[in-house]
């Protein structure tokens, strides 16, 4: 086999790449110019834009849960948080008397996102000072955090209208979607900071062995808080972009499994459940493949009805194909005629 | 025992891993009712080896044959089926299940769709009982100690009709009593006529149990010998392929007790250190480039204490002073502030990161000291994982290479790459040198005489009294979690240290 092929074969996301791909060729065969970006009005627009546009919000959460999952644990409470922070952002704007002003906006923001930090090192607390197991820790948030954004909006939904918010989930930023710039921005953020500072390496090392870093001297529980606190943070802004987009709050349907999505996308992408390696990129093209899918679901026009019994089916078939189990079986398959002829030369 | 059919023979064996010829035509072959031990240092191939005839790995050439007949198998669990079962070094059972549990687990009775537990028990006690050990099939595998587990691993692996057994340094965590108890069941299971192929670094236990041996080196046979007609130094020389002048070199080193004639404070006192349930009050001074010894049977409180002062485990009462301050390390990270790094005697659980790379692995200390966001440059992690594979003679010198794929002893080395790059001043070492090989070993002792040397404490912990002795300036005996000797390494015999655990210092 040629080299380079065999090299491509065995990297780590050779099969989601190859998925993405192939998603987007069927949405291609369907509806041909599923391609098409167009520039109007100095704004891009076009179905790839539409699912990265989508995509973000998912992507923002899932890049929170990659660390989370590093480190052995997981996050259910982001989709409870991106409700709180979504309903936090409209209620201050809503009430405030000027609700275009960028100032209260800004405000806003800046106080549903403290609130989103907060909650995740509650989630950090729970998990790292108290030593409860984090499906448990963070289940608790995410009960009790949709009642939370029911209590900030008081039962019902809010709408607001308000140009400056709008930005954040439907603005643009040169010719591409804020929300693009604000995920991919948070993207880059995360990768600096796991892989320019040491933070990526002591996440790996507690995600593998907690017991052995602890002898190493590694302070885990800080890593782990901070963590929770980054997935808090993440889940917050998606909060903020998915109200923005809408222009209100739904304290029961806002983020409503976003969990479920992300922590797909953290495994299409790569990362094991168990902890420990953990990939950014797999993440991001996990991402891509969950809103592609949605939006194919769309495109080709599958019944609703079994909507999600195609999704279900396109992940795992993903999962199979990394499945070092299947990968094994495969390869030993290509690859006997290549062990006899070097067992030859051998003997 | 020739003129036999052997019950394995394999042949011409070669396995290569990526960057590594793991077994070059190697052949092996084992007998029926005989104990044939397997030979070599780290790396020599015996744990690919072993994994080749238990189907864990496939062979890239040549063939093994089982009773005559080809052996076709792709996995350990058709290994077994086949008559070939093993029992490895952790003992891989589960301590939340009885025993009787544990040795039929995958294969209980059942009575319908439901397990028969009445029949499960008895199966399991008859099992017991043939080895003659007095183990309540219903207890709680957890609540035994390792050597029981161990047994009771053998057990489970009997029970499945073997015609091979394969032991994989089974007495590395036992004492004295547990290995003539050992050595008993493996006497019973040849008489039955089954091959045992044992694997130890202890000579002695080599020396004692089998009747033949087979030597590798660098994934290659050196040879297959009668145990009774090869020498000792003769194994040795065999085995490591080169002269061992280093250990008798060592030997021969003055070994000043330093603490007798030193003015200064000693660095390390522990005044009444201990912890309830743990340790009762222990004394302890180590001086500056002074190498103290713990010796004493496993759980007599040697561990316990080295896990104390470095803030492993927690001392409920006492005094710790560092340099004549007193200090409350409450964690392994402030132990380490103060230059204070342990090593455990658990390398895959406390020691090595396995899926980290060595480079990975030899910074984090370090790492974990500076603090996340003073990331090391990639070039000094580069600079210092390189010194320390060479320094070490670390195997395969990759700094790349994931550690869990590295052999046991050059896991240790990089473990102790890890806690040499905080340069520490007291240096504890629990068991550095178990489960590895002479070469190895040979290195690790030379490494610590010369870290004394340069000025570092060290507390040395080994169940191997020869090299606590070959090592130490002082001798501290533990008993029964308590502290029964400290003595200066003067002329001080085996037996006499012996003599000191055995019946403590009223003697």
């Amino acid at each position: 086999m040629n080299p380079t092929v065999s090299k491509a074969l065995k990297h780590r996301l050779f099969w989601p790449i190859v998925t993405l791909l192939g998603l987007l060729v069927l949405n291609v065969a369907v509806y041909p110019s599923f391609f098409s970006i167009r520039l109007q009005d100095g704004h891009l627009f076009g179905s790839l834009i539409d699912i990265l546009r989508n995509g973000a919000p998912t992507l923002l959460v899932a890049l929170g849960m990659t660390l989370v999952i590093a480190t052995r644990g997981i996050d259910l409470s982001v989709g409870a948080v991106v409700a709180i922070s979504g309903a936090l952002a409209c209620s201050i704007i809503a009430g405030s008397s000027d609700p275009n002003s960028p100032t209260t906006v800004l405000a806003a923001v800046g106080i549903s996102i403290m609130l989103a930090l907060v909650l995740g090192a509650w989630n950090g607390f729970l998990v790292s000072v108290i030593g409860i197991q984090p499906i448990i820790a963070t289940l608790i948030l995410m009960t009790a955090g949709r009642g939370l954004a029911m209590l900030i909006t008081e039962g019902q939904i809010v709408t607001i209208n308000s140009a400056p918010y709008k930005v954040i989930g439907g603005g643009y930023w040169l010719a591409l979607p804020a929300s693009i710039v604000i995920a991919l921005g948070m993207f880059a953020l995360a990768a600096l900071l796991t892989r320019k500072t040491a933070l990526g390496l002591l996440i790996e090392s507690v995600g593998i062995n907690p017991q052995a870093s602890r002898i190493a001297g590694v302070r885990s529980r800080s890593i782990i808080w901070m963590v929770y606190i980054f997935s808090g943070l993440c889940a917050g802004i998606a909060g903020l972009m998915i109200s923005s987009n809408v222009t209100a709050a739904d304290a029961n349907n806002a983020g409503l499994w976003i969990e479920m999505d992300a922590i797909l996308a953290v495994v299409i992408g790569g990362t094991s459940l168990a902890g420990g390696r953990y990939s950014l990129g797999g993440t991001l093209i996990g991402a891509a493949i969950i809103q592609t899918l949605t939006t194919t679901v769309y495109t080709v026009g599958i019944a609703p009805e079994i909507t999600l019994v195609f999704k279900a089916l396109v992940v795992i078939i993903v999962c199979l194909l990394q499945s070092p189990a299947l990968q094994t079986r495969l390869g030993s398959l290509r690859r006997r005629p290549v062990t006899t002829s070097t067992g030859g030369v051998l003997s | 025992m020739t003129t036999q059919a052997p019950v394995v023979d394999m042949t011409n064996i070669s396995i290569s891993f990526p960057g590594v010829k793991a077994l070059d035509r190697v052949n092996f072959r084992m007998f029926p009712g005989e104990v044939h031990s397997l030979m070599g240092e780290n790396g020599a191939g015996k744990s690919t080896m072993i994994k080749a005839l238990t189907g864990v790995y496939p062979i890239d050439s040549g063939s093994i044959m089982l009773d005559g007949k080809p052996l076709v198998i792709s996995g350990p669990a058709q290994a077994q089926e086949a008559g070939i079962s093993t029992v490895y070094q952790e003992v891989h059972l589960l301590t939340n299940l009885s025993v009787a549990e544990n040795i039929m687990l995958g294969r209980e009775p059942r009575r319908g769709a439901a397990i028969d537990w009445r029949a499960m028990r008895a199966r399991a006690a008859e099992i017991l009982d043939g080895l003659n050990l007095d183990i309540d099939p219903a207890s709680q595998l957890g609540s035994h100690s390792l050597a029981v587990q161990q047994l009771v691993a053998i057990a489970r692996a009997i029970d499945v009709q073997a015609k091979v057994l394969i032991l994989d340094e089974p007495t590395s965590s036992l004492d004295v009593d547990e290995v003539s108890e050992l050595f008993r069941v493996i006497r019973s299971l040849k008489e039955d006529g089954v091959a045992i192929l044992f694997v130890s670094h202890f000579l002695e236990q080599v020396y004692e149990i089998s009747d033949r041996l087979t030597v590798l080196r660098n994934g290659q046979l050196v040879g297959e010998y009668l145990t009774d007609e090869i020498l000792r130094i003769e194994l040795v020389h065999k085995m490591i392929g080169k002269d061992i002048a280093v250990l008798s070199d060592l030997d021969r080193k003055a070994r000043a007790p330093i603490s007798e004639e030193s003015e200064e404070m000693p660095f390390v006192q522990a005044i009444g250190l201990g912890r309830k349930g743990s340790i009762a009050p222990v004394d302890l001074d180590v001086y500056e480039g002074e190498v103290v010894g713990l010796a004493g049977l496993l759980g007599s409180g040697r561990t316990e204490l080295a896990r104390l002062l470095s803030g492993a485990d927690r001392p409920d009462h006492g005094e710790l002073k560092i340099g004549g301050r007193a200090l409350r390390l409450r964690t392994p990270r402030l132990a380490l502030k103060s230059r204070i790094a342990y090593s455990s005697e658990n390398r895959r659980s406390e020691g090595i990161i396995e899926d980290l790379s060595v480079r990975d692995n030899i910074v984090l200390a370090l790492q974990a000291d500076r603090g996340w966001f003073r990331r090391i440059p990639r070039k000094r992690q580069d600079e210092l994982a390189a010194s320390y594979i060479q320094a070490l003679n670390i195997r395969p010198p990759d700094p790349d290479a994931i550690v869990k794929n590295l052999s046991g002893g050059n896991q240790q080395k990089v473990l102790l790459a890890r806690w040499l790059a905080v340069a520490p001043r007291l240096l504890i070492l629990d068991e550095p040198t178990r489960g590895i090989d002479v070469g190895a070993k040979a290195e690790i002792q030379k490494l610590v005489s010369d870290l004394a040397e340069n000025g570092m404490s060290v507390v040395f912990i080994s169940a191997e009294l020869e090299e606590v002795l070959r090592l130490s300036h002082r001798i501290v005996v533990m008993r029964d979690r308590e502290k029964v000797a400290d003595i200066v390494n003067d002329d001080v015999t085996v037996g006499q240290i012996m003599t000191l655990i055995a019946s403590g210092a009223e003697s």
